[in-house]
């Protein structure tokens, strides 16, 4: 098995669990800029973790033959203050710049509220000045698609930013089909109790087809499996699939959006 | 087990799925149960996660696309952005313009 899980937060997971994505053949791994489960209090609380992001967890990751990527961004949990946002968001070019960095993420929205959208429409004008990859994060749960039709809107209202260059993130069932429709790439999460399931993926493989999808474990420091993507191409391969429409979903795809990127070389 | 390359068909998907949905299927049914026998079931039951919960199950036994179907039910139907989230969570079904 050859995988990369192109959505995988590894600062919240062990040393251990690095050993255990390399046994499993995820040689690759890209880990977005997310809300750490408290709401940090200085812009400093920020370029900590992005420097974790970019010189501490690839040095962890190098240690078991894993190249490590990231995603630089403010998460829409932490937006509502705006003051501490702008601290935040000065602070992204110069760590856009790092090797490891693909682009700006994961970004988005979380209650579908203005700051959220505030923040968010600096961070696509950001992406457009620099012409980055973006990896959106959408809404959980009743919020989500509200939270990914607004998201969609204001991208196609930005010519500049194009839409197979944006990957939206944590796409269910009644979202895929508009995104698709929009030209984006999708994400599937597998998410033991608040996202999907191995087979509900598969099943959504199946209804939606292959095409501009990534699957992915966001694992993280709740409950969460990193290595779900391993577990979902089995369910691929149980329903009888053949190996090469597994290394498509689990390998080629992730590459491919993810190669848009040019710092992007898969191990 | 089917072979290597070979896609299944719908028998096999129940010969293969059946057993981990039954056990699903009674989850939710204790789930319920469990509700009916604590203190203060009935004001529970008119929560709006319950009545959603109750409308999903009767999607699930409806014919068409039910995934997407509960999906939507459970969906905040409105496009406006809110004023604010501080202090606001995700409840798994949406509460209504006034909550």
């Amino acid at each position: 098995m050859r995988a990369i899980d192109p959505h995988i937060h590894m600062v919240s997971r062990t040393t251990d669990d690095y050993l255990k994505l390399a046994m499993g053949g995820i040689h690759t791994v890209a880990e977005p800029a997310f809300w750490a489960g408290f709401d940090r209090g200085s812009a400093d609380g920020f370029r900590d973790y992005f420097h974790s992001l970019t010189v501490t967890e690839p040095a962890r990751a190098e240690r078991f033959g894993i190249r490590h990527y990231c995603w630089i961004g403010l998460n829409s949990k932490e937006a509502e203050n705006l003051g501490l946002a702008e601290e935040v968001l000065a602070l992204l070019p110069e760590f856009l710049d790092r090797p490891n960095v693909l682009g700006i993420g994961e970004v988005g929205l979380n209650k579908n509220s203005r700051n959220e959208i505030k923040v968010l429409e600096r961070q696509f004008a950001l992406a457009q000045r620099r012409n980055e990859l973006l990896l959106i994060h959408t809404p959980h749960l009743e919020d989500k698609l509200k939270g990914t039709r607004i998201i969609m809107d204001l991208i196609l209202s930005e010519p500049r930013l194009r839409p197979e260059r944006v990957l939206i993130d944590h796409a269910e069932e009644h979202t895929i089909a508009e995104i698709k429709e929009n030209g984006f790439w999708f994400g599937l999460t597998l998410y033991p109790n608040s996202k999907g399931s191995p087979e509900r993926a598969i099943d959504a493989v199946e209804r939606f087809g292959t095409e501009r999808l990534c699957i992915n474990s966001s694992a993280d420091w709740s409950v969460s499996d990193p290595l779900s993507i391993l577990k979902c191409a089995n369910e691929m391969r149980r329903r009888g699939y053949p190996q090469e429409a597994i290394d498509k979903v689990f390998f080629d795809n992730p590459r491919m959006f993810m190669s848009q990127c040019p710092k992007f070389v898969t191990g | 087990m089917t072979p290597p390359y070979q896609k299944m068909n719908a028998t096999e998907i129940l010969d293969l799925y059946f057993i981990e949905n039954r056990a699903r299927l009674l989850d939710i049914a204790s789930f319920l149960d469990r509700i009916d026998r604590y203190e203060g079931a009935e004001e529970a039951k008119k929560d709006f996660r319950y009545r959603a919960f109750q409308k999903a199950l009767d999607l699930a036994r409806s014919p068409g696309e039910r995934t997407v179907a509960i999906q939507r039910s459970l969906s905040d139907p409105t496009s406006e952005p809110i004023a604010s989230a501080v202090g606001l969570k995700a409840y798994g079904a949406w509460p209504g313009r006034e909550s």
